[in-house]
């Protein structure tokens, strides 16, 4: 696959086209009906999620959020190449494959409403919380990638980066490391076309992100990341790849986000809406679905009660996080192992003088 | 008891922890068959090899990146820095992800690790290349920040360091590689937030850290000679600070002289001068002085770049200040 997709052949691995048929069956990866449907559902938990925490946050019931809409196939895609012993280092627009990695919604919602609980995904294992500062996430991968090959366990990393961090340094230091190291490795670069307001086109001149890999001695593949498939069978090669040792692999999805950078973006001020009808078009979603009622394997009624259901689960969810209290000996209890007297000292002040608030008469 | 150096100190230090324990290792530029810029890792490559010993690309902030990584998946990398002048480079992963992680992963993810190498002014080595930057780690929650000044206090604290679940960042200096003392054989550990009194005295309290120790070490024997006793407070720790320590010695000498050879805007020594300024106010018979770099960067020719750090003079002439002599 990785020869036959050499970036410097400028191709890009499709497997399913926007009707839903199979265009290049050779690729087709080996995945039974159940766990094709199984993987719809993750999708359409992760979207149902999505746009419920997009609309908590315009009722101020939560902070600021990224929207996921139209990436849940390279989040999905690539989560599922990895074994239960593998590690997951996210950027923070993978919420998909946070889930399938078993971290709650609870979580993630508790997360993005500034609760340093939400950063446990104590459900999950081997997965670092997001990482916003852009790209730096990458280095800390080819770290746990490394402490995977020095304790020689046979498990690998994957981490995520979008088409902006692809500028940082940090992402070329991380590819170069990883090369020179040759640790157990896949980067998964989600090029959604924009950072914030800024284009693919004005982040390099590079003709695509995957020929990166080429400068550092890696492997690199475009993929069609609307194409479940397609980022399945390109992650799940990969991660065969590295795990038997070879050179790390960078895997460039090509999606679209469909709804802003953040929700304190505005998207209509930088892109026409007929760019945003043609991606549509493209949508993970419609496009697998397409796929399953072909062959006669989901019908809309199905769909229509998935989503019910799923969206009653979801509200729960958030009612749950909701309910979370945000005491204050948090911030002073996660500073430190065991916390440093001076810092103890400062907690104790800052109570005295929240009783001492209390007591006076404020206009 | 052996007297060895401060730069053999802390390649002891290395050598027994990661004799200990497997999931130490070291990585920085030169460090491994070059055996270190300071040659403070002579020796460990040829004797723990290429996967505990590693030599880096030319990029700070990528195998720091790299060591906190690898400290979240439950190793204990040493970083060396060659100075504390590049690790400006690195600033964000420590700042950002080594000092972070543990709150935002909500108590989850530890990262124990060790930022170590050479900080503070040396000597020729111009602006760029001779910075005093502890103050730059001290500010910031989720580190902790020592200086130890003796091989004594090198060896037990960088063991210790190595063996703590936090972050840890870890200053030496280039003029103190060469600096000798007393280190006993056998193992021993010494704790990361205590103050040493390096002199007991009653008259005046001088509190500093690090290099300028010796500096304040010979004008409390200068002092001396006017009949004035004089009380030496080793911060060892920078972050916390030992502040009982302080306090105490204050409240028996009523003045103090802080010497840092950092610059005087928001540094560990203007902190220090306000913890006391603030705590010891009853006690405090005069104002508490700072003794620290000019606010200039640091010049190439040698009489202007000794001219500009504390000396000896300027922390006698503070001492007679506080006293009023």
């Amino acid at each position: 696959m990785f020869t036959e997709y050499d970036p410097l052949k400028d191709t890009m691995l499709q497997i399913l086209d926007c009707s839903g048929n199979i265009i290049n069956p050779k690729f087709m990866p080996d995945l039974s009906m159940a766990q094709i449907k199984e993987a719809y559902n993750w999708m359409l938990y992760a979207r149902i999620a999505d746009i419920k925490a997009v609309s908590y946050q315009r009722q101020g019931r939560m902070y600021t959020y990224p929207p996921n809409l139209g990436q849940e196939a390279s989040a999905l895609g690539s989560a599922m190449a990895l074994g239960k012993e593998d590690w997951m280092i996210p950027a923070y627009r993978e919420l998909a494959a946070w889930l399938y990695r078993g971290v709650t919604l609870k979580d993630v919602y508790l997360f993005w409403g500034g609760h340093e609980d939400g950063g446990k995904f104590s459900n999950a294992k081997n997965i670092i919380p997001p990482c916003v500062p852009i790209g730096s996430q990458t280095l800390h991968a080819v770290g746990i990638a490394y402490s995977l090959k020095y304790k020689k366990q046979n498990s690998i990393a994957l981490t995520y980066i979008g088409d902006g961090g692809t500028s940082e340094g940090d992402f070329h230091e991380a590819m170069n490391y990883a090369g020179v190291w040759r640790v157990p490795l896949v980067f998964v670069c989600q090029n959604n076309q924009y950072a914030i307001s800024t284009p693919r086109n004005k982040q390099t001149a590079a003709k695509s992100l995957a020929i990166k890999a080429i400068g550092y001695g890696l492997k690199g593949i475009q993929v069609d990341g609307n194409d479940f498939f397609a980022v399945y069978a390109a992650a799940t090669a990969a991660a065969k790849e590295v795990r038997s040792g070879g050179m790390p692999i960078f895997i460039e999805c090509i999606t679209y986000r469909q709804g802003a950078h953040t929700t304190s973006d505005d998207p209509t001020r930088y892109r026409e809406k007929e760019e945003e009808e043609i991606w549509l078009q493209r949508d993970p979603l419609k496009r697998l679905k397409a796929y399953l009622v072909q062959k006669q394997e989901w019908h809309e009624e199905e769909d229509r009660k998935l989503q019910s259901q799923y969206e009653k689960e979801i509200e729960e969810q958030f009612a749950q996080a909701e309910r979370h209290p945000y005491p204050l000996k948090d911030v002073f209890q996660y500073m430190y192992v065991e916390t440093p007297e001076n810092l103890r000292k400062q907690h104790i002040e800052y109570e005295k003088f929240l009783n001492w608030k209390e007591t006076q008469k404020w206009q | 008891m052996p007297i060895i150096t401060y730069r053999e100190a802390i390649r002891q230090a290395i050598d027994e922890e990661m004799q200990r324990d497997e999931s130490v290792f070291i990585l920085g530029e030169e460090v491994a068959q070059y055996d270190g810029a300071y040659k403070v890792t002579q020796g460990l490559w040829k004797k723990y090899g290429s996967e505990r010993v590693i030599d880096t690309p030319i990029v700070e902030a990528g195998f720091t990146g790299i060591a906190i990584g690898a400290a979240m998946a439950g190793l204990r990398p040493i970083v060396e820095w060659m100075t504390f002048n590049f690790s400006l480079l690195a600033l964000d992963q420590v700042v950002n992800n080594a000092a972070k992680m543990l709150y935002m992963s909500g108590g989850q993810i530890k990262v124990p690790i060790v930022f170590r190498g050479p900080n503070g002014p040396a000597e020729f080595l111009s602006s760029q290349h001779s910075q005093a930057f502890q103050s730059y780690y001290a500010h910031i929650p989720g580190l902790k920040v020592v200086a130890p000044s003796t091989p004594y206090d090198a060896k037990g604290m960088l063991k210790s360091a190595i063996r703590d679940d936090n972050p840890v960042v870890f200053l030496e200096a280039e003029l103190m590689y060469a600096w000798q003392g007393e280190v006993p054989e056998g193992e021993y550990l010494l704790p990361l937030n205590k103050a040493d009194i390096k002199r007991q005295g009653k008259d005046i309290t001088l509190i500093t850290y690090s290099k300028p120790i010796k500096v304040v070490q010979e004008a409390a024997r200068q002092l001396e000679k006017e009949g004035i006793s004089s009380e030496i407070i080793d911060l060892r720790s920078l972050r916390p600070i030992d502040e009982e320590t302080l306090y105490a010695s204050v409240r028996k000498t009523n003045r103090c002289v802080v010497c840092d050879e950092s610059w005087p805007v928001a540094s560990v020594g203007s902190h220090v001068a306000w913890l006391i300024s603030k705590n010891c106010f009853d006690d405090l018979d005069a104002p508490v002085e700072l003794v620290c770099s000019e606010d200039v960067p640091m010049p190439y020719n040698h009489t202007l770049e000794l001219a500009v750090q504390p000396s000896v003079e300027k922390v006698v002439a503070a001492a007679r200040k506080v006293l009023y002599l």
